[in-house]
């Protein structure tokens, strides 16, 4: 187990950090508790897995397949009863062993006590070799949407190599990566990587969602129940931080609604409009 | 006391470019509603003496700056390492920057180094009762919070486009460089180039006035029972091509060419707005064969003014989220108005 990768220097140990979010179909209300903001009804909101963080999953899956001996962790704090439903659908995507830490998966929760959590339990993997460590993640979530934890996750890990929005990864033959990153404009920066350490916050990547596997599922299942029970409790206090008021967005607009009208007539309308 | 400071790159040519100079719009903003506070200039690049003279008379009180080859990649490593020692040597509490690709790449690294937190895509700034507040939003853009920290240093990356962008008249700054090593650990990386979308390929442009939106109704059956995926790429494209639009997609047409099926050839993930997509800032929106939340809500969100071309009457995502809703046929629609904008040009 600690050495497993010995004699295949190409082989990575994939950390890939992704967390819940309320279904994007849902609609969502914000509502102030006690302990600061919260979605109205969270614990029964349908969840799925961060959508950039899956596809941090896919192509950590794909990076493994293609350099043998290489393993894939998912690191994921959020409410192990969620977090248990979740993972039916997603064990069954790829193969990982779930490191699971139960604690909250709101957005309204501190981006640094969660790079904490999560960096805790990173190294708390057992022979895990930094050496050839990759950290995978969604470059945002789609319930923070800062964009932060990865980052503090690989400050605190010692990680200096770090890449965000990301849509590329391609390891050289001499074991360098060519990376993609999104930048202003449509365009991507393309860097060279010396290799190994690094963090990768992933875009949308470019491979579609894999289909759903049974067998693959079933492998997953062996470890993923046993990390949810032996998941850490993690508490976020939010220290120093305050939300003065959370509310969804007022506008509704007054729609006017055009029937009936010629192609000619409304195109001569949306010309005008262009040109104002 | 907040001792302020704003972080910029200069840009290749050495100037400091539109982003930074409205994270400075910002920053004066604060300097003026917080009573007692400084304001540090920060730069980092190749050279930013330029960019230090071009913002010498801002209200500034120093300028820190960050200069070498090294510093003129954008790289995680050395991004963050300069920006700490600036700083560090500003004694800052509050930092300001513009949310770059850039910058938001390496603050929230640079925060857990100084010990303190960060905030990124802030879209406003307020100042009551002499505490600082940010505006941000949350769950993608579904609903906004105005939150308040304690802790310090507080770095900030404001959303480029919700601040006009400082200018003044150039002259000479006193520039103090701040000494940070470097060496082969910070430099492993190296920055080699852009890719830049193909001349015929659309993306979502900053800088266009509209956002035109396709949805997957183009790719679906019209009323004579077939699908017209040739002619919608053409309509499109002879729009995009006439309107200068940024292209936006929906995300159910985007994953259709995972599903195998007929989609526009020219999108991509690049393209799709909403829930895994960007949230595109522009004057104008036009969505077109769309149907669904992401489109109308999340993608839209700071589209100003938004108009729907769509069959279905109902909609109800269009209805109190477009100002304007067309029904009709897009097809039909979209090749007159193309005609009608090819008319005006010739």
């Amino acid at each position: 187990m600690l050495t497993f990768h010995m004699g295949t220097p190409n082989a990575y140990q994939i950390v890939v950090c992704a967390s819940l979010v309320p279904d994007p179909l849902q609609t969502l209300e914000p509502l102030s508790g006690p302990a600061g903001p919260a979605l109205k009804n969270e614990m029964i909101l349908p969840a799925v897995l961060d959508p950039w963080a899956s596809h941090a999953l896919y192509e950590a899956a794909y990076l493994a397949r293609q350099h043998p001996s290489s393993k894939v962790w998912l690191v994921s704090l959020a409410p192990k009863a969620k977090l248990q439903q979740v993972m039916m659908t997603v064990a069954q995507k790829a193969p990982f062993e779930l490191v699971a830490l139960d604690g909250p998966a709101s957005g309204f929760t501190e981006a640094a006590e969660v790079a904490g959590a999560l960096t805790e339990a990173i190294e708390a993997i057992p022979g895990l070799d930094r050496a050839r460590l990759l950290v995978f993640g969604g470059w945002e979530s789609a319930a923070r949407g800062a964009g932060a934890t990865m980052q503090m996750v690989g400050e605190r890990l010692g990680i200096v190599d770090q890449f965000q929005g990301v849509d590329r990864l391609e390891v050289g033959a001499d074991g360098s990566f060519e990376v993609l990153e999104r930048v202003e404009g449509g365009k991507h920066r393309v860097s060279r990587c010396a290799g190994p350490p690094a963090v990768f916050g992933w875009a949308t990547g470019s491979l579609p969602e894999p289909k759903n596997n049974p067998q693959v599922g079933m492998a997953n299942m062996r470890t993923v129940m046993p990390a949810l029970q032996k998941a850490k409790p993690v508490r976020l206090a939010g220290e120093g931080l305050t939300f003065a008021s959370v509310t969804l967005p007022k506008q509704q607009r007054q729609t006017r609604i055009v029937k009936d009208a010629a192609p000619a007539t409304i195109a001569a309308e949306l010309r005008e409009w262009l040109q104002q | 006391m907040e001792r302020i400071l704003v972080l910029a790159h200069a840009d290749a040519d050495g100037s400091l470019g539109k982003a930074g100079r409205e994270a400075l719009t910002a920053a004066l903003s604060l300097k003026d509603g917080l009573p007692d506070s400084t304001l540090a200039l920060g730069l980092v690049g190749e050279n930013v003496q330029t960019a230090a003279d071009q913002a010498a008379c801002c209200g500034a009180t120093r300028f820190l700056g960050v200069a070498g080859a090294a510093f003129a990649q954008a790289r995680y490593a050395t991004d963050a390492a300069a920006a700490e020692g600036i700083a560090k040597a500003a004694e800052a509490t509050l930092v300001l920057a513009a949310g770059t690709s850039r910058w938001l790449r390496c603050l929230p690294g640079v925060a857990l180094r100084l010990g303190g937190r960060v905030d990124t895509h802030v879209t406003g700034l307020s100042v009551t009762a002499g505490k600082l507040a940010v505006h941000r939003w949350y769950y993608r853009q579904r609903m906004e919070a105005v939150l308040q920290r304690t802790v310090r240093p507080w770095v900030v990356a404001v959303d480029p486009g919700c601040h006009a962008a400082w200018q003044g008249t150039p002259a000479p700054a006193q520039l103090e460089q701040v000494p940070i090593a470097t060496g082969d650990a910070l430099e492993r990386t190296t920055v080699v180039g852009q890719l830049e979308p193909a001349v015929e390929a659309q993306t979502i442009r900053p800088d266009a006035r509209l956002l035109f939106v396709a949805g997957a109704g183009w790719t679906k059956k019209q009323a004579d029972g077939q699908t017209h995926v040739p002619e919608a790429e053409q309509l499109i494209l002879d729009f995009l091509g006439q309107s200068r639009a940024s292209l936006g997609s929906t995300k159910s047409l985007v994953d259709l060419g995972g599903e195998g099926q007929a989609v526009l050839r020219f999108l991509s993930h690049l393209n799709q707005v909403g829930q895994t997509g960007s949230t595109p800032r522009h004057p104008k929106g036009l969505a077109t064969c769309c149907h669904g939340e992401e489109p109308h809500t999340v993608g839209w969100r700071f589209i100003t003014e938004r108009r729907a071309i769509s069959l279905d009457p109902n909609c109800g995502w269009a209805r109190g989220k477009a100002d304007v809703l067309y029904v009709a046929d897009a097809f039909q629609v979209m090749a007159k108005l193309n005609e009608l904008l090819a008319a005006g040009k010739s």
